[in-house]
């Protein structure tokens, strides 16, 4: 194992505070794809990147603004690696990521979603947010707060969110899904 | 861009046969885009259109350069199966489709993913992403098979028309190693017939494989209408070489 310098935390820093071109409410560190950053000299820089989804489009822009950022800051060289393992999940997904992500009107992701595939249960589509055996939290609207909501569709504005509507308030609104 | 093994050791024909049908799939969803039937359906086909292309372009760009290998490739040139070739049809067609290949590519990218061989990282990304997308199959198939008469009597005509083309998934890909194939056949078996019975189809009992057995698809035969398809995904790139956007 590498250890980071002194040099590489603060690249790391710069890196992980682009914004999200898709979400520009997270920065990429609370979003949790920015996983390393290696130094050679002074003057070259390699950053590790992981995609959310394999077929993410939002991966180019974030590679190109970790470039932009990094030279700015006086990087002549910068390149950045896509990184596929280990598989991000939602749990990368900091609690300010979380705060944030819920004061911008989409429902955070329920922590714990990704031990194993991704075990979706069939059902109704008209249901509460907790699985049937009562082991997962609801999916709660981000405008009140309430538990009564359901799932509209599945896939949603992006491939990282799905439609639900809040029973209590009638909104409609996102929720990033747990991957 | 994406880091991948050194090429030596990438089994090349297993990179094509699993790109191929993710790229295949990804464009014959796509075609949806304008058409579906109601506006959430047509983001979720436009989004797993999307996941899948994504998977291409990774396992591509391991057998080569992914644009040459997607635009200028002949038809005998690809490996993908014959089942993500087909046309739409109604949409009781696509759904059977999705069903039958994401439970095949569920359980595959699961086996892949716990292994250590070069396909491992994308199939620890794939699976989940198929898991979204074999749930959304299952349940249109219940609710398309437990409907209306209309629908119901049209899901069964698509799980009864496709089916001779799910015995080719489970040949043995070479280059992937480490799978029991014919676990996983009896496994997707278990899967697809249990969706079958609650969506109260019946299960299929014609041959699971066409006239051209051999491999079919993975051998580079396909069926009428994916060179139709080719035309039309190839036409801009072939006319416009280099063009960008």
């Amino acid at each position: 194992m590498v250890t980071t310098t002194p040099l590489e935390e603060q690249l790391l820093e710069l890196a992980g505070s682009v914004p999200d071109p898709e979400l520009p409410v997270l920065t990429l560190r609370e979003l949790g794809v920015v996983r390393a950053v290696r130094a050679h000299g002074t003057d070259s820089v390699e950053v590790d990147l992981t995609p959310t989804y394999t077929g993410c489009p939002a991966v180019e822009v974030m590679s190109l603004d970790i470039e932009r950022v990094l030279r700015e800051h006086g990087v002549r060289e910068v390149t950045v690696r896509t990184v596929l393992a280990p598989a991000w999940s939602t749990d990368d997904i900091t609690d300010e990521g979380r705060r944030k992500l819920r004061e911008f009107g989409i429902a955070p992701p329920r922590t714990g979603a990704t031990r194993g595939p991704v075990r979706v249960e069939l059902g109704p589509t008209r249901r509460e947010g907790g699985a049937a055996d009562g082991t997962r939290e609801p999916v709660r609207c981000p405008h009140c707060g309430s538990p009564e909501t359901e799932l509209l569709s599945r896939f949603s504005s992006t491939a990282c969110k799905a439609l639900r509507r809040c029973l209590t308030c009638r909104e409609p609104f996102d929720h990033f899904k747990e991957l | 861009m994406t880091t991948t093994p050194a090429a030596d050791t990438v089994p090349t024909a297993a990179a094509l046969a699993l790109g191929d049908d993710a790229l295949v799939l990804s464009h014959r969803l796509g075609e949806w885009a304008g058409h579906a039937p109601v506006l959430e359906e047509e983001v979720a086909l436009a989004n797993i259109a999307l996941d899948l292309l994504g998977q291409a372009r990774v396992l591509l760009s391991m057998a080569g350069d992914e644009d040459e290998l997607a635009f200028l490739r002949e038809e005998r040139a690809f490996r993908n199966l014959q089942l993500v070739e087909q046309p739409n049809g109604d949409f009781a067609h696509t759904i059977a489709r999705q069903l039958y290949f994401s439970v095949y590519q569920h359980l595959l990218h699961d086996r892949l993913a716990s292994g250590d061989g070069p396909f491992a990282p994308l199939a620890g990304k794939a699976v989940k992403e198929a898991a979204y997308h074999r749930d959304h199959a299952e349940q249109w198939t219940l609710r398309l098979g437990d409907g209306t008469d209309e629908s119901h009597a049209r899901m069964q005509r698509a799980v009864d028309a496709l089916w001779r083309f799910t015995g080719e998934m489970f040949q043995p890909v070479e280059g992937i190693d480490g799978i029991d194939w014919p676990g996983l056949e009896s496994a997707w078996r278990e899967a697809v017939e249990d969706v079958l019975g609650r969506a109260t189809l019946t299960v299929p009992e014609g041959p699971r494989s066409g006239a051209w057995r051999a491999g079919a698809g993975r051998q580079g035969l396909h069926t009428e209408p994916f060179g139709r398809m080719l035309a039309e995904m190839q036409h801009l790139h072939r006319s416009h070489p280099g063009a960008t956007w």
